[in-house]
């Protein structure tokens, strides 16, 4: 019990994950699929910022110069900013995913797979 | 400035520089473009050959970014492995982009071209920046870099290309998820991110489940990005799509680099003993490359497409890669390396001799490559010996990486991994001997003698100098070894 309450937010991560990980596989439409790609992501974004919180007051340093510092108090800020890198990414990545579809509906007029894979089919 | 001092940095920032102002130049004159990117990239290849030649003679590069020390700032460390990628990375770009020229200009619409040559550049960024980075973040930030350019040059290709292209954006990303949970879970363990750091801090922990995790993070996100089997789905279908000039570019630069994060993570982040002891990686990657040898090559028997055909074989290629660094010695892993030089030049040679027969013929079908050689002798002979390369036929460069490869694989005491070298080789033997037969042999019907009809001068001459490349390469593998790759060798083989 202690291990699922009190790590709540890393099972909330792997749930996340899994869902991400189920749409992109099993649905058939490529927008669900996309969106199953970015709840994937933002799933990490929800680990990493998991293992650098802290609850109970803890701070920033570099915020606060002349208090003592506290190594318990302190707030690891390093993997909140290896996120906004890894946000930039994603928001590419989407980007570039959702430009594809355009192009996709553009030549097929449509966006579930399986009506995709018919059109080439009966274009051999 | 100092140029060679900063050379580490120069080898990224002017690359990515240039893909803006590329955008710019194209808005004023966009014929200015190709050779604006001729000059970045050819600017490129002498720093990777300057930084080649510092590593050789005053050892291993550190450079700090921003000054900031290691392990807290970004380092760049450039040793003999990592200026050997550089230098086939940046060949490579140089040479696809001399090429892309007329075949671009024919396959894409003359307001796309200066957009074309940015993500070009950004790619070749990308690919320097896993070069050059020692830390394991900066890789995943490049590896996107490198992703999303490609995403994007696969996207113009033919009618089917932005399907292939959106599968393979969602596989590239599991791949990159993959290896940012890797990072996560070995920067909650050690608190680090650069790779010296790492490789220091980790030998501690190596009994922990989470490093365990970590590792298989790695590995498996890496493999789907050099499409390594059963991973590979998405490589078929993207690279055959994909416009000749950028198939040819990211068909010998990615999986390469990809094999290069490879080598990184298992050898450097992770001490071979980790690797090779610790768990049993000998075995799961050795037979995984064994059924990627296998399956790339019967696959690549039974497609009538010809760039199709090149992609399986790819794949079979990667798998050669893999299984010379799973048997875990001297020989396998010299093979390996040996092998993503020869293969680079051996893969882009037949992805642009695809891309001349589709310029003249507008086909990629194996069938219309009947009675070539009157029509473009200098093409066919530099596939022919591109074909006997890949073979391995000596005095070919395929020879020599195949030779220590299966030298490695018998020292290991694999036989299996040896046999299902020679027979991938027997099975490119039948799939080019095919294809050659077809091109000498089988003489056009209708018109029995077809007057000459060479492709463009600035898409031969890159063709056959990489013929010519196979050819040098296979002479000068043993000095090649001597002067960089002995010294790549990972300590404990």
């Amino acid at each position: 019990m202690e291990l699922i309450i009190g790590k709540y937010n890393y099972w909330i991560y792997i749930v996340l994950m899994m869902i991400g990980f189920y749409a992109m596989i099993a649905k058939r439409n490529l927008v669900k699929k996309l969106v199953g790609m970015n709840i994937f992501q933002t799933a990490i974004i929800l680990y990493f910022v998991s293992i650098a919180s802290k609850k109970g007051g803890a701070t920033i340093p570099i915020l606060f110069k002349d208090a003592v510092i506290i190594p318990e108090q302190y707030m690891n800020p390093l993997p909140h900013v290896l996120m906004l890198t890894a946000i930039v990414v994603m928001v590419s990545t989407f980007g570039v995913a959702l430009a594809l579809i355009i192009m996709i509906f553009r030549r097929y007029g449509t966006l579930e797979e399986d009506e995709i894979l018919e059109i080439e089919r009966n274009r051999k | 400035m100092n140029i060679p001092a900063q050379a580490p940095a120069l080898i990224i920032i002017i690359p990515l520089l240039s893909s803006l102002i590329n955008i710019l130049l194209g808005m004023w004159r966009r014929n200015l473009c190709y050779p604006f990117a001729l000059i970045v990239l050819a600017s490129s290849v002498l720093l990777a050959f300057n930084l080649m030649n510092t590593v050789i003679s005053t050892g291993i590069i550190h450079y700090r970014i921003g000054g900031w020390t290691p392990p807290w700032g970004i380092e760049y460390v450039i040793d003999h492995l990592n200026a050997f990628i550089a230098v086939i990375v940046t060949t490579m770009s140089f040479i696809v982009s001399v090429y892309s020229k007329r075949s671009i200009e024919k396959e894409l619409r003359a307001d796309k071209i200066p957009y074309f040559y940015t993500t070009y550049l950004l790619l070749t960024t990308g690919l320097l920046g896993i070069t050059v980075t020692g830390d394991v973040f900066n890789i995943y930030v490049f590896l996107e870099i490198t992703s999303l350019a490609g995403y994007a040059l696969i996207a113009i290709g033919d009618e089917k290309a932005p399907m292939a292209s959106f599968n393979y954006v969602v596989m590239g990303t599991i791949g990159a998820c993959f290896y940012l949970l890797g990072v996560g879970y070995l920067y909650i363990m050690t608190g680090s991110l650069n790779m010296a750091d790492l490789q220091r801090l980790l030998p501690d922990l190596y009994g922990s489940t989470v490093i365990l995790v970590a590792f298989a993070f790695f590995l498996i996100g890496v493999s789907i990005k050099i499409a390594f089997f059963p991973l590979h789905t998405w490589l078929p279908n993207a690279y055959t799509h994909a416009p000749s000039a950028v198939s040819a570019l990211v068909a010998s630069t990615m999986t390469k680099v990809g094999a290069y994060v490879m080598i990184r993570i298992t050898f450097t982040v992770f001490e071979p003993r980790f690797s090779s002891e610790i768990i049993p990686m000998t075995s799961i990657l050795g037979w995984s490359s064994v059924l990627a040898i296998i399956s790339g090559s019967i696959l690549a028997l039974a497609q009538t497409d010809f760039k199709r055909t090149l992609s399986y074989i790819l794949i079979a290629e990667v798998g050669y890669i893999v299984m010379g660094l799973s048997v875990g010695n001297r020989s396998g892993f010299t093979g390996s390396v040996l092998h993503i030089l020869n293969d680079a030049f051996m893969v882009a040679c037949l992805f642009m001799v695809a891309g001349a027969v589709v310029y003249k013929k507008g086909s990629r079908n194996l069938d219309d490559f009947r009675g070539l050689n009157k029509s473009m002798p200098f093409t066919m002979a530099a596939f022919g010996i591109a074909a006997i390369s890949m073979i391995g036929v000596p005095p070919t460069a395929g020879f020599f990486s195949k030779w220590y490869l299966v030298l490695g694989a018998i020292e290991a005491g694999q036989w299996v991994f040896a046999g299902a070298l020679l027979f991938s080789s027997l099975v490119n033997a039948v799939i080019f001997v095919r294809i050659l037969e077809k091109v000498y042999f089988s003489g056009n019907g209708e018109n029995p003698a077809p007057s000459r009809d060479e492709v463009p001068l600035s898409m031969l001459s890159p063709v056959v100098f990489m013929a010519a490349c196979i050819l040098v390469l296979g002479f000068y593998s043993g000095d090649i070894i001597s002067s960089v790759i002995q010294y790549t060798v990972p300590k404990g083989f």
